[in-house]
């Protein structure tokens, strides 16, 4: 069963056609990787999806499964972004977009607030309801932290933690949004082959423990052949090819426009 | 029961330093209220007042990043609405004698308490109507919607004749000299400041100061956001300037010249845009400052007639001032921190052990 | 119509709105400049107008200096003022967070203002009358002043003039450059600072002329005359499309027509007529948010 996808996408800046008629379909449970040379228009794709940018043409479709339980297909082109995050897509960014002076617990807890019952009177005045509320929204986050390994950083500015911890931090405030599919870009930007092999471990693990669907962006060739279920392969805005990651690897097409020039760059 | 009481004692003893302040503060007020006379009396009134508009502008400027620059308007509107339902009925008739008040109000009297409560829910009414148009755009056009709306309030109250009195303004409004007024009402505020901002939505509010692009996609609704927060923050604002109205006993326009919001703008920047006790300890400062600087107004201030010293300099060092804040102090006294226990405690070992570097290089010297 | 009105009160009052059009366009011009540039609401702006009016003042009416010679002293005065602002105020801010820059620029605003209130006082002094281009020529039974004519005529050619510098010109396609995207402009090499303080140099020589012609028109100077003339100004570019000279133009004109002629049909609203440019923006905030001519503007994630 498909949990997201688009409908011959196109983005257009101006005169640039920055996506050109993406279709994608990630099935529920999967993990689909998105690759393909700098500027082939990945993180615009990722846009899309998420509302930041309303695409020139085409849809975005989503099937979250809702509070009882029930599955529904909803078009959510063009519609806001935290709209969006509400109904289950998270994300985390290439260029690193952590709330800087707040700390590594504050983070975390912006995410929940969009599940907030009470309203800021309540909030303010401390009445029962907010209390709860904000108690189980500590609990929860303090456990997220744990599981990520950064419950001994909460209290630590954002900005003062290490690169990679960062980029761990993003992820976990994206979990924290209680997400059904699960937006990563380029997780592995500018870490060395070690941590690499920690985060592939990490993602897999996230993906079981919380059932999630994973759509990832990355440029490390190993970590993708490695775990994706799917692999889209993007250039100059259009797919040229889909599928398994041996049916990729053995893509002539892929060989020609993007591994067999970048092989010998990457890594 | 023991439950309560036992969550009772362990609050106790974890904030008893911040009981021993607040019930030294509260001292404090009672004693300069009994001793005072009525000059510092004003002065003092003066620095709750300014202390509650500046938290209310820090709200939006400091924490939540969108730039207003409407701090006056929105006073104005608190200090009209005071003015208009507290003037005794029996002396409207002399207070309004180019053009009688509007029947519609000419009859209703409000306790004072109720008239500033409503004059902070008028204020944030406005702010609702401004916010709309404005806070959706990516951008800085609330400043310039903000400013505008203080200029057109200002035009607007000049010209409703029967509501406002125009151009002469409203006298003799009741006025409060107790202390008790403006920091009660102060300290009040800022109890329901940190508290909001240590709840979900005041960590909405930062986020979005943060990054927009980020919170929203963590779920935080933009406009919606905003919204409360420049809602909350005229309010408190509105609020502020009923109590001005009540403390001067009377409001004309041009008491609420655009030119005052740069007042509470300094004294945010040089707190600390989002810091709260920053913006208590800068209104204070800067009030006082201000009054301190008069001298700079007085053509024979060392007793020889400097040219120098002639009306208009105190506010050219205070605009400087502004300025060099800006350039060279950028987080200002506080940063967005704040003052809590923790904080002076680290800043004190900050200290005793650059002076204990300072002792043991000095020793080293000698041993050479 | 509403009251009353000939065909020469009607056309006396476009002429009116025309000229104050263009003066709104000058300094509309310096404000869409800048903040193509540096994104930046350049709050000074209105104040260095301000500033020109007065060193205008002082040339003819302190000092005595021809007019021509008072003219020349004004716009390289005036120059010299934009520029050293942004070098000492916007410059060291640069790569600080967008608040500083703001407050950067109000401190400037505010600094101007009360240094000319304690240099030159608060009261408003009397601009001498240049009886050549104030006293009214009648065309028919159309009574106008010359400066309301040389003020559009004036704006014409620095448009034109302007537009080419812009188009045709390598610091031209510079401050193009830098506009659409600061970063790409800087790493291929384009001098960034030499743009800025030329973008800054414009906008100022504008802002002088504007304030040259609207002494002429409206003979006298206070501290505080560039508060409101510049908040309108910024709201015409804002309504032209911030970031577009055209569109400041466009901008300004609309802006001076739509005061003279609301005070004309309802001569009850004059006490508002500095509240029709804020009326106009919040419409145009609401239906039109990226103005008359203005693009779309993308942010970049």
């Amino acid at each position: 069963m498909s949990l997201l996808k688009t409908e011959n996408v196109v983005m257009q800046f101006g005169g640039v056609v920055a996506v050109n008629d993406l279709n994608i379909d990630i099935k529920k449970g999967e993990l689909a990787a998105l690759i393909g040379p700098n500027g082939a228009g990945k993180t615009t794709a990722f846009n899309v999806i998420t509302g930041v940018y309303a695409p020139t043409k085409g849809k975005v479709l989503f099937s979250p499964v809702d509070s009882v339980g029930v599955t529904n297909e909803i078009d959510i082109t063009a519609r806001k972004p935290n709209k969006i995050t509400n109904l289950g897509i998270a994300r985390t960014f290439q260029n690193i977009r952590l709330f800087k002076e707040l700390t590594v617990m504050e983070n975390v807890l912006v995410a929940t607030h969009q599940n907030v019952d009470f309203n800021f009177l309540s909030a303010t005045l401390r009445l029962p309801k907010a209390i709860r509320g904000e108690l189980k929204a500590k609990q929860d986050c303090e456990l997220l932290l744990d599981r990520m390994g950064l419950i001994d950083l909460k209290d630590e500015k954002a900005s003062s933690l290490p690169y990679g911890q960062q980029r761990h931090l993003e992820i976990a405030r994206a979990l924290a949004t209680d997400p059904q599919l699960l937006l990563l870009d380029e997780p592995a930007a500018g870490m060395n082959p070690q941590e690499t092999d920690e985060l592939t471990d990490l993602i897999l693990k996230l993906k079981t423990d919380f059932g999630l669907t994973i759509f990832m962006i990355e440029h490390h060739m190993d970590l993708v052949m490695e775990i994706s279920d799917h692999i889209y392969v993007l250039d100059f805005g259009c797919t040229i090819a889909k599928g398994t990651p041996d049916q990729i690897q053995n893509d002539p097409k892929v060989i020609e426009a993007y591994l067999g020039v970048d092989a010998d760059v990457e890594d | 029961m023991e439950n309560i009481q036992h969550r009772f004692g362990a609050y106790i003893k974890i904030h008893w330093k911040t009981i021993v302040f607040l019930g030294v503060v509260l001292i404090t007020i009672g004693l300069l209220d009994q001793f005072v006379d009525s000059y510092i009396r004003r002065l003092l009134n003066l620095c709750a007042i300014y202390t509650i508009i500046s938290l209310g502008m820090n709200l939006v400027n400091g924490f939540t990043g969108q730039f207003s620059l409407g701090q006056a308007g929105f006073m104005a509107v608190g200090a009209y609405t005071v003015a208009i339902f507290t003037v005794p009925i029996e002396a409207r008739a002399t207070i309004f004698y180019l053009a009688p008040m509007t029947p519609l109000l000419a009859n209703i009297q409000l306790p004072f308490i109720v008239a500033l409560l409503l004059g902070g829910l008028v204020s944030a009414g406005f702010a609702f109507l401004i916010g709309g148009p404005c806070l959706r755009l990516r951008g800085d056009y609330l400043a310039i919607a903000t400013l505008g709306f203080s200029e057109i309030i200002r035009i607007v109250f000049t010209n409703t004749q029967t509501i406002t009195n125009g151009a002469l303004g409203i006298k003799s409004i009741p006025t409060i000299t107790s202390l008790w007024w403006t920091y009660g009402i102060a300290i009040i505020i800022i109890v329901l400041m940190i508290l909001l901002i240590n709840s979900s939505y005041g960590r909405a509010f930062k986020s979005i100061r943060e990054d927009e692009i980020a919170a929203e996609a963590m779920g935080v609704g933009l406009f919606k956001t905003k919204m409360t927060s420049f809602m909350i923050g005229a309010f408190f604002t509105g609020i502020g300037g009923g109590l001005f109205a009540a403390l001067l006993g009377t409001v004309d326009p041009k008491q609420f010249y655009f030119t005052l919001t740069y007042n509470f703008l300094l004294i945010i920047v040089l707190g600390g845009l989002g810091s709260i006790s920053g913006t208590v300890i800068a209104s204070f400062v800067v009030t006082l400052g201000q009054e301190w600087l008069r001298f700079l107004d007085e053509p024979m201030a060392f007793g020889l007639d400097l040219p120098i010293f002639r009306p208009g300099l105190r506010m050219v060092v205070f605009s400087a001032l502004l300025m060099v804040v800006v350039l060279f102090y950028r987080k200002g006294l506080m940063g967005t921190n704040e003052l809590t226990w923790d904080f002076i405690g680290k800043k004190i070992k900050v200290i005793k052990s650059k002076f204990n570097r300072k002792k043991s290089a000095s020793q080293g010297g000698d041993n050479k | 119509m509403v009251v009353g009105m000939t065909l020469e009160t009607f056309l006396q009052q476009l002429i009116n709105g025309l000229s104050i059009g263009s003066l709104y366009a000058l300094i509309a011009i310096g404000y869409t400049m800048v903040y193509g540039i540096l994104r930046l609401i350049n709050f000074a702006h209105g104040d260095i107008f301000m500033m020109a009016a007065y060193f205008t003042y002082f040339g003819i009416a302190v000092f005595f200096l021809p007019w021509y010679v008072t003219f020349f002293i004004t716009i390289v005065l005036t120059i010299l003022l934009g520029v050293g602002i942004e070098r000492f105020a916007y410059r060291p801010l640069r790569d600080a967070p967008k608040t500083s820059l703001l407050i950067s620029a109000i401190g400037v605003s505010f600094l101007l203002e009360n240094l000319a209130t304690y240099l030159f006082s608060g009261k408003p002094q009397a601009f001498p009358n240049f009886p050549l281009m104030t006293n009214p020529i009648n065309f028919g039974s159309l009574t106008v002043q010359p400066v309301s004519i040389l003020i559009p005529i004036v704006t014409f050619f620095i448009m034109i003039g302007l537009l080419f510098l812009i188009n045709h010109t390598k610091v031209g396609m510079a401050m193009r450059a830098v506009s659409v995207d600061y970063d790409t402009a800087k790493l291929m090499g384009i001098k960034i600072n030499g743009v800025i303080s030329s973008t800054f140099a414009i906008g100022s020589g504008l802002a002088a002329v504007g304030a040259i012609l609207w002494c002429m028109k409206y003979p006298s100077v206070l501290p505080l005359m560039g508060v409101v003339i510049g908040l309108k100004c910024f709201i015409a570019a804002v309504i032209g499309g911030i970031g577009n000279v055209k569109g400041a133009v466009l901008g300004g004109l609309i802006l001076g027509f739509s005061e003279v002629l609301m005070v004309a049909f309802f001569p009850a609203l004059t006490g508002y007529r500095d509240a029709v440019a804020f009326i106009i923006l919040i419409i145009i905030l609401l239906f039109l948010p990226n103005g008359l001519l203005g693009k779309k503007q993308v942010e970049k994630v």
